[in-house]
């Protein structure tokens, strides 16, 4: 440390093309964990078929041609992945703040039911009306959201727990609001608890086989990618996440921030509700949307966490889903047989230790280890 | 003696940074071997890849005379090897005789309790108060660890390491969380085992530490082995510049101060700590522009919480703390760095940095949204980029990278990452909890420059240390502090170690005139 030391040298320039190619090869090396264990569970879950008497390979060339390889396959396994894409969003993004999302099944019920209600209940231009309805979906279910963040930064309630029960909260809700009792009941469904049709004004419509739903998801993605990587309000989420302590210390309002995470971490699965009414089945069904909310914490995981990385990890799982019916009809293969496929992604996916040893490969990174909830007092 | 252990040629690499380059070292039994260098000069990852934390990429260890095979901690133990490790690794909840016998559980034999592992807590403490004796390591088995002061917790982790049989001992900056008091004590305990015929490293950053207990030095620089020298023929002079390469100042050389009007006035604060116990117990005093007050005092008798409460991390109780006049008690963290406080936490790894990111981010961590480093609310990456690039040079943080991840950092330069962040943006009053804390001679002598150019060009400097000659050198007001309270205020230029030393146990200011 010499005098020369104090002066102010230009610096700068060679140091961000490293940056830049650094960055990339640190996404691609992101992309090689989720990759083997997909390999993995293809290898595991072929083992599976065998001991059951069928040819893996047969049974895989169905999925692949029965969800990718035709103009209505594809719009399928796109219908079925937009729901998960906002779903894995909601997910990935409370996580950076070190939130673990699990209310999103709750989160999406509400969207589907309030985008359904103003779509069915309002006359107004298209402009305005299908907008207007996502808006308020995902509003709606962006304040369940933030009570969840208060009750977290005020009162030390964990988001967890708090979420679960919210979920049994929104469920029952929105079933009473379209059940015959319900003031959304539609009259002509008989028994069937669902709200109205939908008018056309607020219908998100299908270019050919292909859901533009599924393009609005792949905005809010990249919308939220964006957020993260690229503003001061991203990176508060993100230092939160990281260390609260150093948050505060960097002048951080981290109680704010907790809330307003899980407020938008609501909105995105709201918005899938939203979609999934407006956009697949025109109307609200209490019957419709069961589970679908705790399939963003699958994608979430297998896109570890990456905003971008959610939607080719929904569009994987969204045409396995997308296979059921055929893989019935030609094998009698049970639709059970594609969520042990399903598990055992995951299970490769959250497991790199295990991917480690059963591949010989050092370098899986121990710094990709991802741990999705803190300590219960956290 | 014998030969403990050679090492022969180590290297490491990490990416781009070569941190131990063919490295040599060697150890008898009974021996104490200092191990010096600069920050970032390799000596942790030297010791690691003894511990087998980390594998070396090239280079033969021996131990005992023989080729050792060290494939992880577990290995090192089971072959007599202890490491003291700075972040203690310790069950809090359980009491000393459990910490210790943890993973080396005495089992009752035979009987029921041999089948499902009962522990024999009896015997167990037994077995401790037996070592501590035959060490002079005083202890008590059956207190609760998360109770004790950390010198305390420090003497049950060589205990463990004793407790497995270690032959040679690595003790890691062991010195750094300790109070001058708790030093003497580890110096004492270290010799009386290596007259036991225990081998062992000592790295620290301070000379005098290193002149009183060490029986040798080996000097690492940029991960080059420098030479060794026989303690006896050394000087703090003569070992710092083996370190450095060049001669070091090593007092801090400083004009008088021109102090002008009050920027920070604390009247009769009173702050309560995590467990809610009073801390600070009615403090006041003011820092003055031009001046520096160091405050002076044995680590937790509310230091941590007079700067937290000053710097809006903690809720004052009663109280008042103004800045240049204004009314601040409890404003949130950004009201007081806004009005100009910069702050260099005492907990570096907790409080000032966020160990995943870059080195540029954490530049820029408390000014993130200032222009130019962000515009309209948008992340302007170029400037924080240039911004940081400087910083890294003028306060010489190693490697010069600034994209590589705060935690890839050596500890000494993670604190210069925070000290420059701290003392490169436009603020009135500076609060320096432990700056120097775990920096070599360099790097101290530069931040203390640093702190004694702020300030001269006007500045307010708020010095808290448990380092008497970090006090002593850069103070022109001393404010002793003992159980929360002020309890002498000392003109830097005539206050003795011997009289400040004195006051922070806990004596009167008339026996401390007396002595
Ligand atoms: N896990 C790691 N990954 C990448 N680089 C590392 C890692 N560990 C250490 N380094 C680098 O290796 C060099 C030596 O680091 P090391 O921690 O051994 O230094 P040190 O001599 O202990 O310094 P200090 O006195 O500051 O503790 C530094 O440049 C550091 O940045
Ligand atoms: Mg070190």
């Amino acid at each position: 440390m010499t005098d020369t030391a104090l002066a102010d040298p230009e610096v700068g320039g060679e140091d961000n093309d490293s940056a830049e190619s650094s960055a990339l090869a640190a996404g691609l090396r992101g992309l090689r964990l989720p990759t083997v264990a997909v390999g993995l569970a293809a290898v595991a879950g072929g083992i599976l078929l065998i001991v059951s008497g069928e040819n893996p390979l047969s049974v895989y060339w169905s999925i692949l041609d029965e969800s990718f390889l035709s103009g209505s396959g594809i719009g399928r396994t796109l219908e079925k992945a937009t729901p998960m894409v906002m779903g894995g969003l909601a997910v990935a993004f409370a996580f950076k703040a070190g939130l673990f999302n699990i209310g999103g099944q709750g989160q999406l019920l509400l969207g589907a039911a309030f985008a359904a209600w103003v779509g069915y209940n309002f006359d107004l231009p298209l402009v305005v009306h299908l907008p207007l309805a996502m808006v308020v979906g995902g509003l709606v279910a962006a304040l369940l959201g933030a009570i969840v963040g208060a009750l977290k930064a005020y009162r030390g309630a964990h988001e967890v727990i708090t979420t679960i029960m919210f979920n049994f909260v929104a469920g029952n809700l929105t079933d009473y609001l379209v059940s015959r009792d319900g003031p959304w009941n539609d009259p002509d469904g008989g028994a069937i608890a669902r709200t109205p049709r939908i008018r056309d004004s607020a219908i998100i419509p299908t270019y050919g086989d292909i859901p533009i739903g599924f393009f609005i998801a792949c905005g809010f993605a990249f919308l939220i990618w964006w957020l993260l990587n690229k503003t001061t309000f991203g990176f508060e989420i993100v230092t939160t996440g990281a260390n609260k302590h150093a948050a505060r210390y960097a002048g951080i309002g981290v109680n704010r921030i907790i809330i307003l995470t899980m407020a938008i971490s609501a909105f995105l699965a709201g918005i899938g509700g939203a979609i999934q009414s407006q956009g697949l089945f025109g109307r609200f069904e209490a019957s419709n949307n069961a589970g679908l909310g705790f399939d963003g914490i699958t994608i979430a995981l297998l896109a570890r966490t990456n905003p971008i990385a959610v939607i080719p990890a929904a569009i994987l799982i969204g045409g396995l889903n997308a296979s059921t019916t055929r893989l019935q009809q030609d094998f009698r293969i049970e639709p059970e047989v594609v969520s042990i496929l399903q598990a055992l992604i995951l299970f490769f996916v959250a497991a790199p230790s295990v991917v480690r040893w059963l591949v010989r490969w050092k370098a899986i990174g121990d710094e990709e280890a991802i741990q999705l909830t803190g300590g219960w007092g956290a | 003696m014998s030969r403990l252990l050679e090492m022969k040629g180590l290297t490491k690499r990490f990416g781009p940074v070569l941190a131990c380059d063919n490295v040599d070292l060697k150890l008898d039994a009974g021996e104490i071997v200092g191990l010096l260098g600069e920050n970032g000069a390799g000596k942790s990852t030297l010791v690691k890849m003894l511990f087998g934390i980390y594998e070396p990429d090239a280079g033969e260890i021996y131990f005992d005379g023989q080729l050792a095979d060290i494939e992880g901690p577990g290995d090192a133990i089971a072959q007599g090897i202890g490491m003291v490790h700075q972040h203690f690794q310790l069950v809090p909840p359980l009491t000393v005789a459990e910490n210790i016998m943890l993973g080396a559980e005495v089992v009752p034999e035979g009987g029921p309790g041999s089948v499902v592992g009962v522990m024999n807590m009896a015997a167990a403490e037994e077995r401790v108060l037996e070592l501590s004796k035959r060490f002079g390591l005083k202890v008590d088995p059956s207190a609760v660890v998360e109770d004790l002061p950390v010198g305390v917790q420090q003497r049950v982790e060589i205990l463990k390491a004793l407790n497995r049989g270690a032959r040679l001992l690595i003790l890691d900056e062991p010195t750094a969380v300790l109070t001058p008091k708790e030093t003497d004590e580890l110096l004492k305990v270290m010799r009386s085992l290596a007259d036991t015929g225990v081998g062992i490293i000592f790295i620290t950053h301070k000379l005098r530490e290193v002149l009183a207990v060490t029986d040798r030095v080996t000097v690492l620089r940029n991960g080059k082995y420098i030479g060794s020298a026989e303690t006896a023929e050394s000087t703090q002079q003569s070992l710092a510049e083996m370190m450095v390469g060049r001669s070091v100042v090593l007092r801090v050389e400083k004009g008088t101060a021109h102090p002008g009007s009050s920027v920070l006035e604390v009247r009769d604060l009173r702050v309560r700590d995590d467990r809610g116990s009073a801390a600070v117990q009615g403090m006041s005093f003011d820092v003055r522009e031009g001046e520096i007050l160091g405050i002076a005092g044995v680590e937790g008798n509310g230091q941590r919480e007079l700067v937290e409460a000053i710097t809006g991390i903690r809720h004052s109780e009663s109280g008042a703390i103004l800045f240049g006049g204004i009314d601040m008690t409890n404003a949130t963290p950004r009201e007081v760095s806004e009005w100009g406080v910069a702050h260099i936490p005492e907990n570096r790894e907790k409080d000032g940095l966020v160990d995943n990111y870059s080195v540029a981010d954490n530049m820029v961590l408390n000014t993130y949204f200032k222009e130019p480093f962000a515009s309209r609310g948008i992340r302007v990456v170029d400037a924080i980029r240039k911004w940081a690039s400087k910083l890294i040079e003028k306060f010489d943080v190693r490697p010069r990278t600034i994209t590589s991840p705060v935690k890839s950092l050596s500890g000494g330069n993670k604190q210069k990452v925070i000290v420059a962040r701290e003392l490169s943006a436009e603020n009135k009053l500076i609060v320096a909890s432990q700056p120097t804390r775990g920096v070599d001679v360099g790097s101290i002598e530069f931040i203390h420059n640093q702190l004694v150019h702020q300030r001269d060009k006007g500045r307010a400097v708020l010095l808290v240390s448990a380092e008497l000659d970090e006090i002593l050198s850069l103070s022109d007001r001393v404010a002793v502090v003992y159980e929360g309270r002020v309890v002498a205020e000392l003109d830097g230029a005539t206050a003795t170690r011997e009289e400040i030393g004195l006051l922070m146990a806990g004596g009167s200011a008339s026996e401390a005139a007396v002595s």
